[in-house]
């Protein structure tokens, strides 16, 4: 069904000498016949006008007051360039149609006017779709609504802003029942869910990917490195490609690694090429500089991380170089489409592995690419968190009907499987905190009337929630200033890296070398310069693992040794070299290599299920192997595999990794872990336990904020089944922990252990090994050994007194005075 | 639980892993930071926390007077999480209280959070308490005070080790002065690097972290010329603990 274009619309594409792409025509007759549409299409692909063409024909053709269309994207600036181009055609064409924006950053003012007149479109946010709909007059400003433009579907599906997203169209579909959907998305792995996510009959329009993209693998002159993942080697090689490209996107994988491949270009950079560093920690109108210099084609390159990945399009980036593992092929593609913006003319990007076994996983992402097996995970239920949040956000618009609301969140869906009862626990939650002891009476947050409606309890729970809504929870940070009044802000670092800075030590950020000279309330203090070795901020959680299908693309190379031949030489050699000295990670089972070295006994297992999967695994496995009295001493994770070394020989290899691992183990572990905490923090604010902002009180905010490790251990303590903690678990399951990936690689390995015993370290295993002391090796839950290691090291160093002697009680009396005096001279 | 002896002004005081300090000779026990009822305090603006943390506070501190048997306890203000406090005590844990409080001679220092003294309940409430060369107060002064045993700022300190780090509530001391965790459930704390803090100690001192079963003491490091500057400090950041 291709649909024709409106007369004074053709004259329109005719004058700018366009024609109109068969997809937009077919999006058009598939709209105005009252469809739900998935259109799938690369970048540069004209999705946007391909999504608004119907709602301008409409207006065109009948003017009409009040909210006709309803745009949302996950980012604001996306929101805004959408904006710019819709009015082109709209003044030209003499259209009698308004167009506004809303985020958090429109005025006051500006946000009252549209509630009382609102536009006919509105280009939005998840976020200030859910401000909206919390509004008591919500009804009657939806009520007109026609239709509903998702953009970016694929970024949003099985995120929690995408929950969240859900949510809100499950009720604007309530207060509009003749509205239609209209979902924008790159290629997607999974268009059955992507489709369902949209609305469950949506028409899916799909048009060829454009011009295949070149991809390429620069590989750095001379030796190929053993381990590492920031692909400095290559910073010469990186530096000429820009030198021949107009603009390129240097991506990266981490802040950290932005930070110093943008110091190495620099170091290199002698005819002072203008590159420029863009990361999501670096203060907003820093960021927002680099990205008008884009726009300007002022700038060579621009080393970036995935706070590029998505947004408006530069029309000049001409060449793409991906430094370090590509991850996935779905993000690989993502950013390789960052370049050259037409489907017609084929993106071209590099990559630059950083070790070997990126160049094999380079080599996967490539073919996976030339192949088009997209990957990802597929949208996951809906989290109780969001649910929370969006029901207390219904109780703010009007009251409900608990049995009215639960059927209009199954049609959401990420909660189509919603189960009542975790409706309704999210519910008494909501009410009360949904504690087993009623201590909340007087707090309460919704109260039921004599018909069983829901009410918000007063005007200052409103006003409150509608300051926190929003699922994105950021990592407890600090803001980085030059010392002395008025000094500018760079930016904001995590306080997990702070706590690691004594005065006097120097730090990369922000493309400076900058000297740590205190810590005043939640703000670092700096100055420039500094000397000795800089330490670089990690970010928790900055690293992605490496998807499923890539790590079977890996595998499955490992184990075809006719396709070696097309690899770098130092690769080919070293893959030979494994074989004859031990053996290959097999497709379905597990290669477990144990071998002695020092006075350690070392076991590598090839696991391929990504980075977190890998850690949890350690702790869980590290467990297991004191039981088993192996005495293990610690292990490291990569993407790839995942190495324990221990006092004694480890053996029985199969009962090690039975399935029943995640049994006890876990429980245990769950107790200490901080991936939990973590993510329970996340949920506890996104539920509204944990307010993030008040009314008035932005100065304080950290004084009436309790820690959430604290709430985590008493709630863990006298309620364990708490919806929250249920929540945080499910979360966990593929989050940082990615429990679920471990369950399935102990259920396909069951009775296929491979294990080889060794007498050195096999040629796969020395990437790992060189891995240990440079990766932080945190096995968790023995915070008590650190600090004790710690005290020694201080007490050996002459630091510390050693600690006093362990005693019965009624021996201590007995303690000499002399040895007590000792003690107390060194407070003197 | 390993308790560590340590000399303020001469007088031995032995340091408990949990937060609280004994003092022997007086048979005083000391705690600090409470924060009673700090979850209905949040709750009351909208957060409901799990309303349980007063009963985890009550739970270690009946086990610290169990475990020392002391005529007098001390505590060094906050103990309410506000003035209202008291008067929003589960029964429960308000009958726990009351029992502690008759059993034993409680002496409330009064702090910023509750600058009144709690209704219902037994105890003394002062400003300040002085016992031999001992002054007990709960926000330490400025300047050089001999043999002061204060609270307020929520002491704790990260050690980095080992490419990671482990962070806990401190005892912070340097002879002259010593400051104690905060030991509520649901208290946070305040690097012992913020100048609030390091000015109480401008040549340095000894942090004494809170473990398992024992304590772990670090040296800290002078405070730096520039941050000594005198000013008013903010109330205490309560920031990740």
């Amino acid at each position: 069904m291709t649909g024709t274009l409106p007369e004074r619309f053709a004259t329109w594409f005719g004058s700018r000498g366009w024609t109109a792409r068969p997809h937009q025509l077919d999006v058009l007759a598939a709209a105005l016949g009252g469809e739900d549409v998935l259109l799938i299409a690369p970048t540069g692909g004209g999705k946007t006008l391909a999504g608004f063409l119907p709602s301008l024909s409409e207006l065109a053709a009948t003017p009409r007051e009040g909210l006709h269309t309803l745009y949302v994207s996950p980012l604001k600036a996306l929101s805004a360039d959408v904006a710019r181009n819709l009015v082109v055609p709209v003044t030209d064409m003499r259209l009698d149609i308004s167009i506004e924006t809303r985020s958090g950053d429109t005025t006051a003012d500006r946000r009252k006017r549209q509630r009382e007149t609102p536009p006919n479109i509105l280009l939005t946010t998840p976020e200030s779709l859910a401000v909206l709909l919390s509004q008591p007059k919500s009804e009657e400003f939806f009520a007109p609504l026609r239709r509903v433009v998702i953009d970016e579907v694929h970024a949003l599906a099985g995120t929690k802003r995408g929950d969240q997203l859900a949510l809100c169209l499950a009720r604007v579909a309530a207060l509009a029942p003749g509205m239609r959907r209209i979902g924008l998305s790159a290629t997607v792995a999974h268009r059955e869910a992507i489709r369902r996510y949209v609305a469950p009959h949506a028409r899916i329009i799909e048009v060829a990917g454009g011009a295949a993209p070149e991809i390429g693998m620069i590989l750095p002159a001379g030796r190929l490195p053993w381990s590492g993942h920031m692909g400095l080697f290559s910073t010469p090689e990186i530096l000429d490609r820009i030198r021949l490209a107009t603009m390129t996107i240097v991506f990266v994988n981490t802040r950290a690694q932005a930070e110093l491949v943008f110091q190495e270009l620099w170091k290199l950079n002698f005819e002072t090429l203008p590159i420029a560093i863009h990361h999501g920690s670096l203060e907003m109108a820093q960021r927002l500089r680099v990205e008008a210099a884009m726009s300007a084609g002022t700038l060579r390159a621009v080393v970036a991380t995935s706070s590029l990945d998505l947004g408006i399009d530069w029309g000049s980036v001409d060449q793409v170089i991906q430094v370090g593992a590509p991850k996935g092929v779905s993000r690989l593609l993502q950013r390789v489409g960052r370049a050259n913006h037409r489907m017609d003319e084929a993106s071209i990007a590099l990559l630059v592995p950083a070790n070997r076994f990126e160049v094999l996983e380079c080599e996967a992402a490539i073919a996976g690419v030339a192949a088009h097996e997209l990957d990802g995970d597929a949208p996951k239920p809906g989290g109780l968190d969001v649910l929370a949040q969006h029901i207390l956000g219904c109780a703010c618009a009007a009251p409900f009907h608990p049995d009215a609301l639960f059927d209009e969140i199954r049609r959401a869906a990420p909660y189509d499987a919603l189960a009542r009862e975790d409706f309704d626990a999210t519910l008494a939650f909501v009410e009360n905190g949904g504690y087993a002891l009623q201590a909340y009476e007087q707090y309460r947050k919704l109260f039921r009337d004599s018909e069983g409606l829901l009410h918000v309890m007063s005007d200052r729970v409103m006003r409150l929630h509608r300051m926190n809504i929003g699922t994105i929870v950021e990592a407890p940070v600090l803001k980085v200033r030059y010392g002395g009044r008025g000094g500018g802000t760079l930016g904001e670092i995590e306080e997990y890296f702070v706590n690691m800075l004594v005065p006097g030590d120097t730090f990369m950020f922000a493309g400076r070398l900058l000297l740590f000279q205190r810590l005043r309330e939640n703000v670092v203090e700096v100055t420039d310069g500094g000397t000795g070795e800089p330490k670089v901020p990690a970010y928790a959680g900055g690293r992605m693992p490496m998807t499923t299908n890539l790590a079977s693309r890996v595998r499955a190379m490992l184990n075809t040794p006719s396709l070696w031949a097309a690899f770098p030489e130092p690769v080919r050699e070293w893959l030979e070299l494994q074989q004859k000295r031990s053996a290959m990670p097999g497709r379905d089972d597990l290669l477990v290599e144990t071998f002695p070295r020092g006075d350690r006994w070392y076991l590598v297992a090839y696991c391929f299920e990504g980075r977190n999967a890998h850690q949890t695994l350690g702790m869980l496995l590290t467990r297991r192997m004191e039981r088993f009295g192996m005495q293990p001493l610690g292990f490291v994770a990569t993407d790839y595999v995942l190495a324990t070394w221990s006092a004694s020989e480890p053996t029985d290899i199969d009962r090690l990794f039975e399935q029943d691992m995640l049994g006890d183990d876990l429980e245990a572990w769950m107790d200490e872990s901080s991936m939990l905490r973590r993510t329970f923090r996340n949920v506890a604010v996104i539920a509204g336990l944990i307010t993030r902002n008040y009314p008035g009180m932005e100065k304080n905010r950290r004084q009436v904020t309790v820690n959430s490790d604290l709430i985590y251990d008493v709630l863990r303590k006298h309620q364990p089944g708490h919806i929250l903690l249920r929540a945080t678990r499910a979360d966990a399951a593929s989050g940082l922990t990615d429990i679920g990936r471990i369950a399935e690689m102990l259920g396909r390995i069951a009775g296929r252990v491979h294990h080889v015993i060794l007498s050195r370290v096999s040629p796969l295993a020395v990437p790992v090994l060189l891995d240990i002391g440079r990766e932080s090796v945190r096995t968790e839950g023995s915070d008590e050994a650190l600090l004790e290691e710690a005290a020694l090291v201080a007490e050996a160093t002459g630091e510390a007194e050693p600690p006093p002697l362990r005693m019965h009680p009624s021996h201590r009396a007995n303690l000499s005075p002399k040895r007590n005096s000792r003690q107390g001279r060194l407070f003197g | 639980m390993t308790s560590a002896p340590l000399h303020i002004a001469g007088e031995r005081l032995m340091l408990d892993p949990a937060g609280a300090l004994h003092w022997p000779a007086q048979r005083i026990l000391v705690v600090s930071d409470l924060h009673f009822e700090k979850g209905t305090s949040a709750a009351a603006r909208g957060s409901l926390l799990p309303p349980y943390d007063t009963r985890e506070t009550l739970v270690l501190l009946s086990q610290l007077i169990r475990k020392y048997g002391p005529r007098h306890v001390v505590c060094l203000g906050d103990s309410f999480h506000d003035a209202k406090g008291s008067s929003r005590l589960q029964a429960s844990d308000l009958a726990r209280l009351t029992q502690l409080t008759i059993e034993t001679d409680f002496i409330w220092v009064l702090g910023n959070h509750d600058p009144l003294p709690p209704v219902g309940l037994s105890g003394t409430a002062v400003d300040e308490h002085k016992v031999g060369p001992l002054v007990f107060r709960h926000e330490a002064q400025a300047g050089r005070v001999m043999g002061e045993i204060s609270g307020h700022f929520h002491p704790k300190a990260t050690v980095p080790v080992r490419g990671t780090q482990v962070c806990r509530p401190c005892f912070i001391a340097d002879g002259y002065r010593m400051m104690l965790p905060a030991i509520g459930a649901y208290t946070g704390g305040l690097d012992v690097r913020d100048v609030a803090i390091g000015s109480h100690f401008p040549r340095g001192g000894r942090v004494f972290l809170l473990g398992r079963e024992r304590l772990y003491s670090f040296p800290i490091a002078p405070s730096r010329p520039n941050a000594g500057a005198k000013r008013e400090y903010p109330e205490p950041v309560l920031t990740r603990g």
